[in-house]
């Protein structure tokens, strides 16, 4: 096996979550900032639409290293989906794909469900519901909780921030609630 | 609701609610933002290899039905845990010679209320604010549509953040 071929697979979580870590100090050394993600979001509302609100009322071109930082996890997308792509499908836990199945998601092929989150989709309820909804809940919870999984759960745990893991076990908890509560009545529409 | 505006510096405004705010002492030319471009294309990669992006591997998380997410997770904390103890014990300064500086974060409900909304939202959308922009990279074109709810999602907060309970 060839070393691209290698990087081709999936990789295995212990090698992604210390690389994911290491960007913790990387980004300290490199230039004094804390990672985040979900402040990106909020300084676009900042360069966009401020409308006299005063938590958009700031400098955002002081932050404008988060939305280089963003730009660059698109391009890193765009990157691994040219000249990284795994050709299998992703291998599921059997539970899960028989639940889906139930709600008539059959194509497990692809890191993105094409049956949930396409055009075609957002013309069906289930599909509106998700990313209409969905994509709401994140930006809003996000900000209210003061950070989101990158901010939280990896930044401040690595700092021991208490509020951090507060926030985390809040993120998991509403994940919990809707994963096996909510979503199946979701996805039943 | 113009307190916030007249009482604060404009760095306390970006401080409100955010984990990563802060700038660096030291003025450097715009172009030396291109290295978050490079770490981010880097952590984007990461992000779409490990399947992290993937809606599938949060359900799995959210079903107890992998360890998978759990492990990167936990080893990315504890390999940043690991990292700013030794900033810390060896007093390791940036690249500039500067010192690093390292917030402290104050409770407030809001990480409670707001935790389990975000909660809600990454369940459905089977992402996080990295993924999404992971996954629109990716090729799932009609992910800019959550995109944009979650830059609209943050604007609501920002309009009611006085009236919501802190």
């Amino acid at each position: 096996m060839t070393v691209i071929e290698l990087i081709k697979q999936p990789w295995p979580w212990y090698v992604a979550g210390p690389l994911i870590g290491l960007m913790v100090p990387t980004l300290l050394i490199f230039g004094n900032k804390t990672f985040g993600i979900s402040s990106s979001l909020r300084h676009v509302c900042a360069a966009c639409v401020p409308a006299k609100i005063p938590f958009f009322s700031y400098d955002w071109k002081k932050e404008i290293w988060n939305l280089f930082f963003v730009f660059g996890i698109f391009l890193g997308g765009i990157l691994a989906a040219m000249f990284l792509k795994n050709e299998s499908a992703i291998i599921l836990n059997q539970d899960l794909v028989n639940e889906l199945a139930g709600y008539g998601i059959n194509d497990t092929s692809s890191l993105i469900p094409a049956e949930l989150f396409s055009w075609d989709s957002l013309k069906t309820v289930r599909g509106l519901v998700l990313m209409i909804l969905g994509g709401f809940l994140v930006g809003f919870g996000t900000r209210y909780a003061g950070g989101c999984t990158s901010g939280h759960a990896i930044m401040g745990l690595s700092n021991l921030q208490l509020p951090s893991l507060i926030a985390s076990i809040s993120f998991m908890v509403g994940g919990y609630i809707m994963a096996n509560l909510i979503l199946p009545f979701i996805l039943s529409l | 609701m113009s307190t916030v505006k007249e009482n604060n510096t404009d760095f306390e405004v970006r401080s409100l609610d955010a984990m990563c705010v802060n700038e660096e002492d030291i003025q450097t030319p715009g172009w030396h933002n291109l290295k978050y471009l490079i770490f981010g294309i880097l952590f984007g990669i990461v992000m779409i290899k490990s399947e992290a992006v993937s809606w599938f591997r949060i359900q799995e998380m959210f079903r107890l039905q992998s360890f998978h997410m759990y492990g990167i997770m936990g080893s990315a904390a504890v390999v940043g845990a690991i990292s700013i103890m030794l900033i810390k014990k060896f007093n390791i300064k940036t690249v500039n010679g500067e010192k690093i500086h390292l917030p402290n974060k104050t409770f407030n409900k809001g990480q409670i209320f707001g935790g389990l909304i975000f909660g809600f939202g990454w369940a459905m959308t089977g992402a996080c604010p990295g993924p999404l922009f992971a996954q629109l990279g990716y090729g799932a074109a009609a992910v800019s549509v959550t995109i944009v709810m979650a830059i609209v999602g943050t604007w609501v907060y920002g309009k009611l953040r006085e009236k919501l309970p802190h």
